[in-house]
């Protein structure tokens, strides 16, 4: 299944936030949009979700989800979005309660989420007894506990400290190396975009427009290996010195505002 | 270098001094007896005043006193008689005003139109002090237990339906869209999502309803009623018995504190999570 942006274009009032927005994710893929503060990264993701209606285009999806997929769009989101009144074990199984699932197969579910994010000690566990980095490995839990086709990641890391995120980084590459799920991870941290994406898209100062769309040459597997690393520098130099000069103009706007 | 001071040379500004701790305070904490020691101390001082014959027993009876006449009113069974039937206007109206306030509440936190409608409403007639009202619904409803009951019920209402729509106001968004993303419905967003996290405020609020149904209760029943307490509290003080009359304000003080010890129950209870 692929997911495809259509010339979105949206406005918040009178303020242009993304402007003739197009690109397309295809199955297995991974995107990373990049792009300078306020540039209309997380509004892209809403509307790619269908959670916010573009002001014009719209996000399109093209073939069938698999066939296992219970919710094909699933978001895992900066702020971990987990229920504080339930436990993990139940924040993983909440998106499945409204599926028509026996009992059981709800609990085949939840259990293979669990292992596949090393939860499974900590399913009585309550939220605010966990690190941020658990929490995150709750939300992606969650997420994959309906079997997505295409995962929505809302700058997933940028909560967390350094080596959380390291370690949730290789989590990530271990769960995308199949290539049977895709992804749209929005983030502004450069180092990320170039470790998990496929493509990167990288978007202009707002209203956000697309700028560049590159190519990481190379495959995920291979990133993680030492001769890999300059490469990748590289490449986020690359991609910085892109987005350099509207970071800063961005930055200022905001101080300003 | 620069860690270390030469030997040979002492001086005034190499002395050592310590750090001056500046952290202390801003965290009150109770102790666990403190406050019952304080209370004896005080029935203590008061006993002891009024046996000395400091205070004139016809304006404030001793704590003696006032236990024998609570002693007198529960051998009796006039204690029973006023107690329940505060209890039973305290319970029906107070059930009542919750029902249609969380009922109202949610419309308001839920829906566009009845948010309109019902914070202007809600606006316009809270302020109103809903015992002024008892003398149109004796009018409306009889001279029965139903004014009362309705005066307790309106009060309780009120503020029942703010503190529900301020709750479904504060459930954080990102938890509805949360589940809008996993396309859970939307019968199951309010049960699982908005209910649980409105009540905190729901019960805040149940602690706020359960004042203001004493206070109506007690005022209902000085204003027309033969039995409950307020009643009781009215007649001791017409007729000058002040032990009676503090007897009635401490099972009111009492009843007070068992509601809320009842409601700091249920919130361990059902905000565990906390």
């Amino acid at each position: 299944m692929d997911l495809i942006a259509s010339h979105i274009t949206h406005r918040f009032g009178d303020l242009a936030v993304l402007d003739d927005v197009s690109f397309t994710v295809g199955a297995g893929e991974v995107v990373a949009i990049v792009g300078p503060s306020g540039c209309g990264k997380s509004t892209l993701l809403s509307i790619l979700g269908g959670l916010l209606q573009p002001t014009s285009g719209a996000p399109e999806l093209r073939g069938a989800p698999p066939a296992d997929s219970l919710n094909p769009l699933t978001f895992v989101f900066q702020d971990f979005a987990l229920l504080p009144w339930a436990t993990v074990e139940e924040n993983v199984e909440f998106p499945l309660l409204h599926n028509q699932l026996s009992a059981a197969q709800r609990r085949a579910l939840v259990e293979d989420a669990l292992r596949r994010t090393g939860l499974t000690d900590f399913r009585k566990t309550y939220p605010k007894q966990l690190s941020g980095g658990m929490r995150q490995r709750v939300g992606i839990s969650r997420a994959l506990a309906v079997r997505p086709a295409i995962l929505l990641m809302d700058e997933p890391l940028s909560a967390l400290d350094s080596q959380t995120r390291e370690l949730l980084m290789e989590d990530f590459v271990r769960l995308l190396a199949d290539g049977g799920m895709g992804a749209v991870y929005v983030t502004h941290n450069l180092e990320e975009a170039a470790r998990l994406a496929d493509r990167i898209v990288v978007l202009s100062r707002r209203p956000g427009r697309i700028r560049e769309v590159v190519t990481v040459p190379m495959t995920r597997a291979a990133r993680g290996e030492a001769a890999a690393r300059e490469k990748l520098l590289a490449l986020q130099n690359q991609i910085w010195s892109l987005i350099r000069n509207e970071a800063i103009d961005a930055e200022r706007e905001v101080q300003h505002a | 270098m620069l860690d270390r001071a030469p030997s040979d040379v002492t001086s005034k500004d190499d002395a050592t001094r310590r750090v001056r701790f500046r952290g202390a305070g801003f965290v009150p904490a109770s102790s666990r007896f403190g406050g019952w020691i304080a209370l004896a101390l005080v029935i203590a001082i008061w006993q002891a005043a009024g046996s000395a014959g400091l205070v004139n027993a016809l304006f404030l009876p001793t704590p003696s006193a006032i236990a024998r006449a609570l002693y007198e009113l529960a051998i009796s069974g006039a204690l029973w008689q006023h107690l329940s039937a505060s209890l039973l206007r305290i319970g029906v109206g107070w059930i009542l005003g919750t029902a249609a306030g969380v009922a109202v509440g949610f419309a308001i936190g839920l829906s566009r139109l009845a948010r309109s409608v019902g914070i202007t409403f809600i606006s316009a007639l809270f302020p109103i002090p809903k015992i002024a009202l008892l003398p149109l619904l004796i009018l409306w409803l009889g001279i029965g237990e139903e004014p009362k009951i309705a005066t307790i019920a309106l009060g309780v209402f009120f503020s029942t339906a703010i503190s529900v729509y301020s709750g479904v106001d504060a459930v954080p968004r990102n938890l509805i869209r949360m589940a809008q993303s996993f396309n859970v419905p939307f019968a199951t967003i309010v049960r699982k999502v908005i209910w649980p996290g409105a009540l905190p405020a729901i019960l805040a609020g149940f602690r706020i309803t359960a004042s203001v149904a004493l206070l109506l209760v007690v005022s209902a029943e000085m204003i027309g009623a033969q039995y409950g307490i307020g009643a009781f509290v009215l007649q001791a003080g017409n007729l000058m018995q002040t032990d009676q009359l503090l007897a009635g304000v401490v099972i009111l003080s009492v009843f007070g504190l068992a509601i809320g010890k009842i409601i700091g129950w249920l919130e361990t209870r059902l905000l565990h999570w906390r």
